[in-house]
């Protein structure tokens, strides 16, 4: 929905409050709940895409050449992936370093 | 064209929910209901109603299906009495909300406890503010006519909410009345398939029933009440227009020999049968006293009431359930909210009758009138009990 | 299995259908491991595919309104009624498609629930749906205690196990009693699928959904889904835990095929229970004698298991 919440009025709502926009909470950023962010280190990775399997938060893509990029508009920082890493391609870091 | 047969009501009933191509039915056994169900069964299990009749472990169940399966965009029924309704209650309120179109019938009998099979409105009182439509019928071709009414009007788009058939349980459920069935063309006529506005199927995915944080909810609920408040058009055109195909035209408020009447009885069901034997005694003796039958329920008729009872001194109000600590019945609280406002207003008192199956015959009535006029002032009191 | 075994096939990560029915930007805490395992179930499931869910923690981190995450039909009606729920989409597209409302096509239902929604208050309603023999698939999230509404107790939540309505007192030392087997319950029904999972375990997960929603007539899946919150874990050792889970004994992953049991991860040798126990702030309380107890209660649970792989599978 294109308007905030906090502006919606009943008029908005829509029959039964369906909501009829599929996917339409991929405008959440979850991204901002984040204390530790992972780092990735390009050289070390193999490709591997267990990164991608494990994250509970959708918040890593496979790029066409197989490397990954994290996305940080949803990554919480759980750190999921530094853990699961097999060659430790990932770390996690604080926000502030 | 019709036909009149000799039929049991539940019967005619399941009858009907045949003839209006119902696609879902799910449902608990439960008496008085059972009749209706049984025979639903043994409709579906000869192939003559091309049905899914899902024979659930609860009517906590059966109202649960009966969401999914109208979510899916399917015509659906269930039918209960009760505790069943007590137990479905939590999804009865669910349902409305999610604005699914579905038509229950329910028998009605008293809620435990003491435990009894019998007939009163203790039960459909206890979700009377659910955001269903909810009607009452008084006699086996009313609820035969109302299968139809109810899906035509709960499915209209303008409408998408769940209908109530409430109909006295035994003292209707389990009678043989003549009844006036519909030819299938006649149905079908009125009776158009069911085209959801939302259903859910991969072509057009929606999400159904989602979280409601404080910054929205007043908003749903707003957008709710507003769309149920709206509904009595659609209702009045449904019994409009299944009047002019068959010459049965209902009112939200029926009234019999309101003309110039002083004192007015209302009643909900099949006591109002009983009630007009009543009058025809009281203005036979010359006493200018008339009956006002409330059918629809919910939305509440408050200007059509207002309407009927126009002139009245005394109205008279019979309840067939309890508000512990309240003003007196249910009914009885909606008749004053409706003449609260009016610059000169009836007397309004209230009786409590018909409880568990206690039977009322006209004499009750014309007893309960003098009573009243005898008795000055707005009091209640639960009718024929031994002291 | 160990990390390495796991590398075998590391690299099938990389065959895993990269498009999404669950979206990101749902709610749910760091490391929960249980909104992995629904985006994996949902993956598997795919573009034709409905979902009944049950209240619950993944009901409320994927559809605050005004949004939602799901880009598949989805209804949530209660909290223990999506077996029901279920029953009646079911129900609803197979009178349409046979009456001509609908064309005719292969639409998946799937039921969900938190171990709460399965074995304790959605339990009736599931057996009901499971015995009337609804051709959907029932997926029970367990993270073995009401996580939702602030980590109480459930019949799923382990024997020791603190939580806030089992807490590990003076004189109680949390939860006394032991976790329901949901599974064989599931089984006793005699409908033709049931099997245990653990996002740990994706391509196990994954390809028991797959065969879930592939065979007609009921299917039960019973994922382990390690919550840090509730379980009081790093968030990062979420997958770990579930691993040790599993190589531990204490949820041993099969499955029951048309009656006939199977070991998906068959160990030679369980890891101790400590190792599982130790690492999890719920557990933190339990004494030598109680890890002994649950130590004993484990192997003897796992060698009943193995005797039913042994029987169903005779001749």
């Amino acid at each position: 929905m294109a308007k905030p919440e906090n502006e919606i009025t009943w008029k908005d709502i829509k029959v039964g409050f369906v909501v009829d926009e599929p996917g339409s909470a991929s405008v959440y950023r979850t991204g901002d709940w984040r204390s530790q962010r992972p780092v990735y280190e390009r050289e070390r990775c193999i490709r591997c895409g267990t990164c991608y399997v494990y994250c509970p938060d959708m918040a890593i893509k496979i790029l066409k050449d197989g490397y990954i990029e994290h996305d940080l508009y949803y990554c919480k920082g759980c750190g999921i992936c530094a853990e699961e890493c097999p060659t430790g391609a990932i770390i996690i870091v604080d926000e502030e370093e | 064209m019709a036909t009149r047969v000799g039929i049991e009501v539940s019967i005619a009933a399941a009858e009907a929910v045949k003839q209006a191509n119902t696609d879902v039915i799910a449902a608990y056994p439960i008496t008085p209901q059972t009749h209706i169900v049984e025979h639903l069964s043994e409709l579906v299990n000869n192939g003559e109603l091309d049905a899914e009749f899902v024979p659930v472990e609860s009517e906590h169940s059966a109202m649960s299906v009966c969401s999914g399966s109208s979510a899916a965009g399917a015509r659906t029924f269930t039918c209960t009495s009760s505790q069943g309704l007590a137990l479905m209650s939590e999804i009865v309120y669910a349902v409305s909300s999610l604005r699914l179109p579905m038509l229950m019938i329910l028998a009605n009998r008293s809620l435990n406890s003491p435990l009894s099979i019998w007939n009163d409105h203790s039960d459909v009182m206890s979700i009377r503010d659910c955001g269903w439509i909810q009607v009452f019928v008084e006699n086996g071709q009313e609820v035969y006519d109302h299968v139809f009414i109810g899906y035509r009007v709960a499915e209209d788009r303008n409408v998408l909410t769940p209908f109530i058939i409430n109909l006295d349980g035994f003292v209707l459920t389990h009678v043989i009345e003549p009844i006036e069935m519909l030819d299938q063309e006649m149905v079908d006529r009125y009776l158009p398939p069911y085209q959801p506005l939302y259903r859910l199927h991969p072509n057009q995915p929606v999400s159904i029933g989602c979280f409601g944080p404080p910054v929205l909810f007043t908003e749903t609920k707003r957008a709710q009440d507003e769309a149920f408040n709206s509904t009595m058009p659609h209702i009045l055109k449904g019994w409009q227009e299944f009047g002019d195909l068959t010459g049965r035209y209902y009112h939200p408020v029926e009234t019999y020999k309101t003309e110039e009447a002083k004192v007015i009885v209302v009643t909900q069901g099949s006591l109002g049968e009983t009630a007009s034997i009543a009058i025809d005694t009281l203005r036979g003796e010359g006493e200018p006293v008339g009956l006002v039958s409330i059918r629809l329920w919910r939305p509440f008729p408050f200007e059509e009431f207002r309407e009927a009872v126009k002139g009245a001194e005394l109205v008279v109000v019979m309840d067939r359930a309890i508000s512990y600590g309240g003003p007196g019945g249910p009914l009885a609280g909606e008749i004053r909210a409706a003449l609260y406002s009016q610059e000169v207003h009836p007397r309004v008192v209230n009786f409590i009758i018909g409880l568990g199956g206690r039977d009322v015959a006209p004499d009750d009535f014309v007893q309960m009138v003098q009573q009243a006029k005898a008795r000055p002032g707005e009091w209640y009191e639960i009718y024929g009990v031994r002291e | 299995m160990d990390k390495f075994l796991d590398r075998l096939n590391i690299y099938a990560s990389r065959l895993v259908l990269q498009k999404e029915y669950l979206m990101p930007g749902h709610r749910a805490c760091q490391g929960c491991a249980e909104v992995l395992a629904l985006r994996l179930v949902a993956k598997v499931l795919g573009r034709n595919n409905i979902i009944a869910s049950a209240t619950g923690c993944m009901e409320i981190v994927s559809s605050p309104l005004p949004l939602t995450s799901w880009n598949v039909p989805w209804i949530h009606v209660a909290f223990e009624n999506a077996a029901a729920v279920a029953s009646g989409i079911e129900a609803g597209l197979k009178a349409l498609m046979r009456k001509g409302g609908l064309p005719q096509q292969k639409i998946n239902v799937m039921a969900m629930a938190g171990d709460g929604g399965t074995s304790d208050i959605g339990l009736q309603a599931l057996s009901g749906a499971m015995e009337r023999g609804h051709d959907f698939v029932y997926v029970c999230f367990d993270n073995e205690a009401y996580m939702n509404t602030g980590i109480q107790r459930s019949s799923s939540t382990p024997f020791g196990a603190s939580t806030t309505t089992s807490p590990a007192g003076k004189v109680v030392p949390g939860q006394t009693t032991w976790k329901k087997n949901m599974p064989e319950i599931a089984a006793a029904h005699n409908i033709p699928y049931v099997a245990t999972a653990c996002p740990s375990y994706p391509f196990d997960l994954m390809e028991k959904v797959k065969k879930a929603a592939d065979i007609e007539g009921p299917a039960y899946i019973h994922i382990l889904s390690v919550c840090p919150t509730g379980w009081r874990l790093p968030p990062q050792l979420a997958i770990h835990a579930g691993r040790l889970a599993v190589e531990t004994g204490i949820f041993p992953l099969y499955e029951v095929e048309r009656g006939k049991y199977r070991l998906s991860v068959d160990l030679p040798e369980l890891r101790p229970v400590e190792e599982y126990l130790k690492i999890q702030g719920r557990f933190r309380h339990l004494t030598p004698e109680m890890i002994d107890k649950i130590q004993q209660r484990v192997l003897e649970e796992y060698e009943k298991l193995k005797k039913k792989v042994e029987m169903t599978n005779e001749g």
